[in-house]
């Protein structure tokens, strides 16, 4: 049997290796089987046969950053949770009443921007489209 | 030959062959599958043309995109381009490789198999947004970013469902998870008073929109975004994303059979005197009685060719009936029928949801998953914990 737990990720290394020969092999296979003809307008970017409107790449909401960091936060506390559900039967009463505070220290933090405003994506008004 | 089949790492090494070198095939299949089952779910035949049944049509399929022109946009970062469907096939791939299948068969069985495998997913996301981001298309862009905000936003909730799922097993191991519900004599979905069901709803529908999938379909919405952050992606690297999707269909339903549905074990593993019914009686018959079905269609086809693919389909599934009726092979393979089962019927109601939900709105979306899904999963921990805590 391997001899430490590092080893045990030996075989998964070599499925990756494989995966990724199958998926750049395929592409590559694609690449030379299938017949190119350039043309400018082939190549330029889609949009439903208009001419495209300007580069791509320009600023976009702030709210996706705002995602992205409150992401971080929730995903670092699930996985700061991720020890604690594995063994918490052993630990008992005093681990369970250390991550209570934890988790009611996360769900304050939680409801602060919520009701900030942080989770709201615009809210839905009928009106609006009448008009 | 006995020395290279007893090394430690034969079984790991042939099932990762094995899923790389069958996944692409299963992947196609499970897309013929579910444009049957909508099709059937509208009132339509579906691919009837390809083979019997449109049962070739896979193959066709690959042949196809393999043909395919290599476009890549002018404006486009190549090198990204390039890359970006790749590591979303590999990682999608890769994940499968933590997932047990039966009793020992699994790439790898390490300590941290949960954990290992929401990391694998999550760097698939980032295949997702490059993709979109190297387009250097509107649309691409406008998908890709709707995609990393509704991603990572039910990441967390996925994160959630899963703590559930691992009070139950009490352990990051996939084969402990299951070796536990096994002791326990309890799916990990009953566990805790059946409280456990809700762990698992919030999983699945989280799980459901980190696959991108209908209702939560919003990163490549056709009707708005024409393919969201695959616009660009024609021929086989669009495939690859495409085959990503499928496989990461089958690692969160594979994860979800692991942890709540007793992976490789048959329903009620404990009660000994349903062993030769369930182990032998059930595959049997699901294998037969659609060799059976095929065989009977068979006479109603009009083309040759087609009745002989039909024909080779029924017997194929017949051999596999009989397999069962051989004591050792079906002692072995028992416990893959049962991971398999679970898988297709957790896959099947994935497919079912696609068929019945429209798609959601994004506002609609991110308020159900802050709003709703992440509060409640933090909720049912505490209500595990001290479920979990109360009964020792």
């Amino acid at each position: 049997m391997p001899s430490n737990a590092l080893e045990l990720y030996f075989p998964f290394l070599l499925q990756i290796a494989i995966a990724f020969v199958l998926a750049a092999g395929l592409v590559g296979a694609s690449a030379v089987l299938g017949k190119r003809l350039k043309n400018k307008v082939k190549d330029m970017p889609y949009e439903c046969g208009m001419t495209p409107a300007g580069d791509a790449r320009h600023s976009f909401g702030v709210k996706f950053y705002l995602v992205g960091m409150l992401f971080i936060l929730f995903d670092i506390e699930a996985i700061f949770l991720f020890p604690w559900v594995v063994v918490f039967r052993q630990l008992g009463l005093l681990a369970f009443f250390s991550m209570l505070v934890f988790v009611l220290l996360i769900l304050t933090g939680f409801f602060y921007i919520w009701k900030k405003g942080a989770l709201d994506w615009g809210k839905f008004n009928p009106d609006e489209l009448k008009g | 030959m006995g020395e290279i089949m007893a090394h430690p790492y034969f079984v790991p090494l042939l099932t990762g062959a094995a899923i790389i070198a069958l996944f692409p095939l299963v992947a196609g299949y499970l897309v013929l599958v579910e444009r049957k089952v909508l099709a059937d779910m509208q009132t339509r035949l579906g691919p009837m043309r390809t083979g019997p049944h449109g049962f070739l049509q896979p193959i066709a399929d690959a042949l196809k995109l393999l043909l395919k022109e290599d476009t890549i946009p002018d404006e486009a970062d190549r090198r990204i381009f390039w890359i970006a469907p790749v590591i979303a096939a590999i990682t999608a791939l890769a994940a499968l490789g933590f997932i047990p299948f039966g009793a020992g068969i699994v790439v790898a069985d390490v300590n941290v198999g949960v954990l290992a495998v929401a990391a694998m997913s999550s760097v698939g996301i980032i295949g997702v947004i490059l993709g979109g981001w190297s387009s250097n298309s509107h649309y691409s862009l406008l998908g890709s970013l709707r995609s990393a905000a509704q991603l990572v936003s039910y990441e967390v909730a996925l994160a959630l469902g899963l703590l559930g799922g691992v009070m139950a097993a009490g352990s990051l191991s996939m084969v402990a998870a299951v070796e536990r519900q096994q002791q326990q004599q309890l799916w990990g979905v009953f566990d805790n008073y059946g409280l456990m069901i809700v762990s698992f709803m919030i999983y699945f529908i989280a799980s459901t929109a980190e696959t991108n999938r209908a209702p939560f379909d919003l990163p490549e919405a056709e009707s708005e975004l024409v393919a969201g952050y695959m616009t660009e992606y024609s021929g086989f690297r669009w495939a690859l994303f495409f085959l990503a999707e499928y496989a990461a269909m089958c690692v969160v339903a594979g994860v979800a059979v692991t942890l709540f549905f007793g992976g490789w074990l048959r329903p009620f593993a404990s009660v000994a005197f349903l062993e030769g019914p369930l182990n032998v009686g059930v595959p049997v018959t699901v294998f037969g009685v659609s060799g059976i079905g095929s065989l009977y269609l068979v006479r109603r086809l009009k083309l040759l060719h087609q009745r002989f693919v039909l024909l080779a389909v029924g017997l194929f599934l017949i051999v596999c009936a009989a397999l069962f009726l051989v004591p050792p092979v079906a002692a072995s393979l028992a416990g893959p029928f049962w991971f398999f089962f679970k898988l297709s019927l957790l896959i099947y109601s994935m497919i079912w949801i696609r068929g019945t939900f429209p798609r959601l709105r994004y506002d609609q979306l991110m308020n159900f998953g802050w709003h709703y899904l992440i509060p409640l999963g933090m909720l049912m921990l505490l209500v595990h914990a001290v479920v979990g805590v109360a009964r020792g």
